[in-house]
């Protein structure tokens, strides 16, 4: 058997080496590109209607599929802000009662940072890209990821159909904290919660098929050529993300099952001896904190789940646009891994104030604010890559240009929640929200708008709308700026989050109430500017400018293949071969701005290229 | 021209935000414990991180107009340059060292409860809070949740003589008083709370099964109302309570006014049921 398959292996590389290293009769020494170490992938063919839209194998497709649901339940969760938010600026309405609004406040949580962007990044985006930066046919186990994005729709409808069973969906807060959770007192204790925990637990399994995946996939099936360093930053983002996920998500898993178990069959992992509704529970010796700490040590690398796909999708936007090199790619490369694993010892700075024992502030508090050094540098790459360079303000540089602000912004008050001692009076309040929302929610949702504007082309054959597509920058950009900035201010005031109205306190100005009706206002257009965007998705597949191949001129993968939108199998009969990495752009001596990853050096002989 | 509207655009972005900071009305309530370093911590974050942001803004502003796209112009060609990302990264590290330094000796003060502070128990529940502090001898009963019942409703243990002389205080409203260090520590009979006054700054969980604490010196006299500032339930956002801080006459004019936990199971043993075990806020 084995035999067979090396002698296969043998004959394979042969003809490659001979097609592919000796291009048009140029030099073989300079052009040399080890040979393949595994054959050709076989691929699934469909045949049916069925088979190629709907239950797919295609990662382009699957792809698809994933953004389309989490965009989907992402806009529900964005309707469930506009409640909120409503119900914040105008209490006198009467426009939720409390146990409905914990009801969104949760779900609109839950949605957005799982089933949107955890979704939106590694399903989306790693399926769609990851095959074809890499220059891989498909992903490494096709049945397997169409098995995972059936499990993510199953995980949605289960989540969603928490709102029609009687006591509606949990009330419980995104961090789902026993006690309260699975007692009385918390709108949606007993089916409601159950069927959270049950939808994330199918996530989870999904998740993982997808994420074994992308990580195989980008280990073995890489071009000819094709070396780690030499993948787009896109690529690093997301398998580091994809690790991560694989390592955090067992902790949500297990904590999501034992309180499963403690709601049902009345064991009691995460709950003491207390009193609900004037009854005493028969639990007993259980320990809140030890479902905190699973939930941040899934929790916070969830953070950087999210955080990390975005900054490899940022780097090449910004690369490309600005029409020069990534600045320090090795540094960034060592800083995406240097920040997922340190991830990993974080995850109490969520906790500083939650009773654990105090003395672990020390520790946690150092740890975090050694991860803003790597953070730090990402950010010093991204606009030391704007200098001197040649800025072609496209809407997907828009983009990276607003992202970088508001993570500057919201990675710098993470500063603030990260040092310990002030995180105390600021943790649970308004600076919170802000906070996070600025960094995990804004930041990455810039770089979802980018990455769309960037990649529309590929996926359509067409452009979308400039001038619709410049009016959703501004408004969503400086919207919600507008929204998350001041919000910092009321946390410092002292609002708590989580409060379904805030009422006239001693502690607070009345003009704090008037601040929430502007926030509020501004979310509302922030809102609205999202159905232009959703008009310019659908008009522009159909009716929109026709791209040209390669509209960019970038010099990844997955804008050369032969054809715009890649067929099945993504690269004709050859596998590329690649000679560099994809930031070759305004080389001295070239005589083109870019030189694409499969232009061997033979071709630019007179380019001062650096060894990649 | 578009770049340059671009440049400007996010010029004003950061005006607009340093002007903001300095003269919009949102800013924090006069302190009124010891914790004034927590607010001094965060105006040295504040300066380190707000010369960052602006730095990094205007730079990208600067980049965005002065590199805007020329046909004949070409980008450098460098990829990489270890001198400059030495030097970013040393100095990056000096910024975090310099906010955390001081962040950690106010967080060991935080955490270091003076030997003379008198230990004053706050009871959290579904939605309200009440009171203990210890009688003459100092030292608070043992309690635990199944003692709880309608003649002892904070569950303290009988069989313990500590608790005999326990005060307690079965309302909303506190009094402390001024320059004098309480150390408080926080039990739930339910689910998770934190008690929270704004002015104090300072905050901890209520964890059942668990005794939290943390500790302040009240600084000025005044009426403060205290916030649950962890999501318990429907009733979070109205879970609220006072603290009167109080000169010592007052203070101990509240205090003679209080029962006793032994007075009080007197009282309810003759008014039976008189007490609700848990108040639910309609
Ligand atoms: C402009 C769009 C958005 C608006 C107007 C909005 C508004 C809100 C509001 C009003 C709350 C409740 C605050 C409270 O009472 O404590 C909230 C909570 C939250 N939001 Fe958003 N949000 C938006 C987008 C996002 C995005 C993109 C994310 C993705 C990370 C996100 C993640 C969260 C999370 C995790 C919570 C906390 C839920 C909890 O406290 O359990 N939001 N949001
Ligand atoms: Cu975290
Ligand atoms: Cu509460």
């Amino acid at each position: 058997m084995s035999d067979e398959f090396d002698k296969k292996i043998e004959a394979k590389a042969d003809t490659i080496v001979d097609a592919g290293s000796v291009p048009s009769g140029s030099a073989p020494g300079i052009d040399y590109v080890p040979a393949h170490e595994k054959p050709d992938q076989e691929l699934y063919h469909s045949h049916s209607w069925w088979t190629t839209y709907v239950f797919s194998q295609d990662a382009k497709y699957i792809g698809i599929q994933y953004a389309i649901t989490a965009i989907g339940t992402g806009l529900i969760g964005l309707v469930l802000s506009w409640m909120m938010r409503l119900q914040l600026a105008f209490p006198g309405l009467g426009i939720l009662e409390p146990s409905a609004y914990y009801q969104f406040i949760t779900m609109h949580g839950m949605i957005m940072v799982i089933y949107l962007l955890t979704a939106l990044f590694l399903g989306g985006f790693g399926n769609l890209l990851i095959p074809l930066m890499c220059g891989a046919r498909d992903m490494a186990f096709p049945y397997l990821n169409m098995v995972s994005y059936w499990a993510f729709l199953l995980a949605v409808l289960i989540l969603l159909s928490s709102f029609f069973v009687p006591g509606g969906p949990t009330g419980a807060g995104w961090t789902l904290y026993p006690p309260q959770a699975i007692t009385s007192g918390t709108p949606g204790s007993s089916a409601g919660i159950v069927l959270m925990l049950i939808s994330l637990c199918v996530f989870v399994a999904g998740f993982t098929m997808g994420g074994l995946n992308y990580i195989i996939t980008m280990l073995q099936s890489r071009a000819r050529g094709m070396t780690l360093m030499r993948l787009p930053l896109t690529c690093w983002g997301i398998f580091t993300a994809t690790v991560l996920a694989l390592l955090a998500f067992p902790a949500l898993l297990v904590g999501c099952i034992m309180m499963t178990l403690d709601n049902l069959l009345g064991t009691s992992f995460f709950m003491p001896a207390m009193i609900s509704m004037g009854e005493k529970l028969s639990y007993d010796g259980g320990s809140p904190l030890l479902f905190q700490h699973l939930f941040w040590f899934f929790g916070h690398p969830e953070v950087y789940i999210i955080a990390l796909p975005a900054f490899g999708i940022i780097s090449d936007l910004i690369s490309v646009h600005a029409r020069k090199n990534i600045f320090g790619y090795r540094m960034m490369v060592w800083a995406i891994v240097g920040i997922g694993a340190l991830s990993f010892f974080v995850w109490a700075h969520h906790m500083y104030v939650s009773g654990m024992t105090p003395w672990f502030g020390y520790f946690f508090a150092t740890t975090t604010l050694i991860i803003a050094v790597p953070t730090a540098i990402k950010v010093y790459n991204w606009v030391l890559t704007l200098w001197r360079g040649n800025i072609h303000l496209t809407l997907p540089m828009l983009f990276a240009l607003a992202f970088i602000v508001t993570f500057v912004n919201g990675g710098l008050t993470g500063i603030f929640l990260g040092n310990v001692t002030v995180d105390v009076p600021l943790s649970d309040t308004y600076f919170v929200v802000a906070h996070f929302h600025m960094v995990m929610g804004i930041a990455p949702i810039l770089v979802v708008f980018g990455a769309i504007y960037h990649w529309f082309p590929l996926i359509t054959g067409r452009m979308l709308h400039e001038g619709i597509g410049r009016i959703h920058f501004w408004v969503t950009f400086l919207g919600s700026y507008a929204i998350y900035f001041p919000m910092h201010y009321q946390g410092f005031v002292g609002v708590p989050r989580r409060y379904f109205e805030i009422y006239d306190s001693p502690y607070i100005t009345t003009s704090t109430l008037h601040l929430n009706v502007f926030i509020t206002i501004a979310a509302l257009i922030v809102g609205a500017a999202q159905l232009l965007f959703l008009f310019n998705l659908i008009y522009s597949a159909r009716a929109g400018e026709k791209a040209e191949k390669n509209p960019w001129k970038a010099n990844s993968l997955e804008w050369l293949t032969p054809e715009m939108p890649p067929g099945h199998g993504n690269f004709g009969k050859e596998l590329p071969v690649v000679y560099r990495w994809a930031y070759d752009f305004n080389v001295p001596g070239a005589d083109k701005d870019y030189i694409p990853q499969t232009v061997p050096p033979s071709e630019v002989r007179y380019a001062k290229v650096e060894k990649t | 021209m578009f770049p340059l509207i671009v440049a400007h655009i996010f010029v004003l972005i950061v005006i607009a935000s340093v002007a903001f900071h300095f003269w919009s009305p949102w800013w924090w309530t006069p302190v009124a414990s010891n914790w004034g370093g927590m607010d001094d911590t965060i105006l040295l974050t504040f300066w380190v991180t707000g010369v960052v942001f602006i730095a990094v803004c205007l730079f990208m502003a600067y980049c965005i107009w002065r590199y805007r796209y020329q046909k004949d112009r070409k980008a450098e060609y460098k990829p990489e340059d270890k001198k400059l990302e030495f030097h970013l990264t040393w100095l990056t590290t000096l910024g975090v060292i310099v906010m955390l330094a001081p962040g950690l000796v106010v967080w060991h003060k935080y955490v270091t409860v003076p030997e003379d502070a008198l230990n004053v128990e706050v009871v959290a529940y579904q939605w309200g809070w009440k009171y203990r502090l210890p009688g003459e001898d100092d030292i608070l009963g043992k309690t635990e949740i199944k003692f709880i019942n309608d003649e002892n409703p904070f569950g303290l243990n009988l069989k313990d003589p500590n608790g005999k002389d326990d005060i307690l205080v079965d309302s909303g409203d506190l009094h402390l008083q001024i320059d004098k260090p309480v150390k408080l520590l926080l039990r739930s009979l339910d689910v998770l709370h934190n008690f929270y006054v704004p002015q104090f700054r300072g905050k901890m969980d209520m964890v059942p099964g668990h005794v939290t604490y943390y500790w302040l010196t009240p600084i000025r006299t005044g009426d403060f109302e205290v916030l649950c500032a962890e999501f318990c339930g429907v009733g979070h956002y109205a879970m609220r309570g006072r603290v009167f801080v109080d000169e010592e006459k007052n203070y101990n004019q509240w205090l003679a006014q209080q029962i006793t936990f032994e007075k009080m199971l007197a009282q309810n043993k003759i008014d039976n049921k008189s007490l609700k075990l848990v108040k639910n806020i309609e």
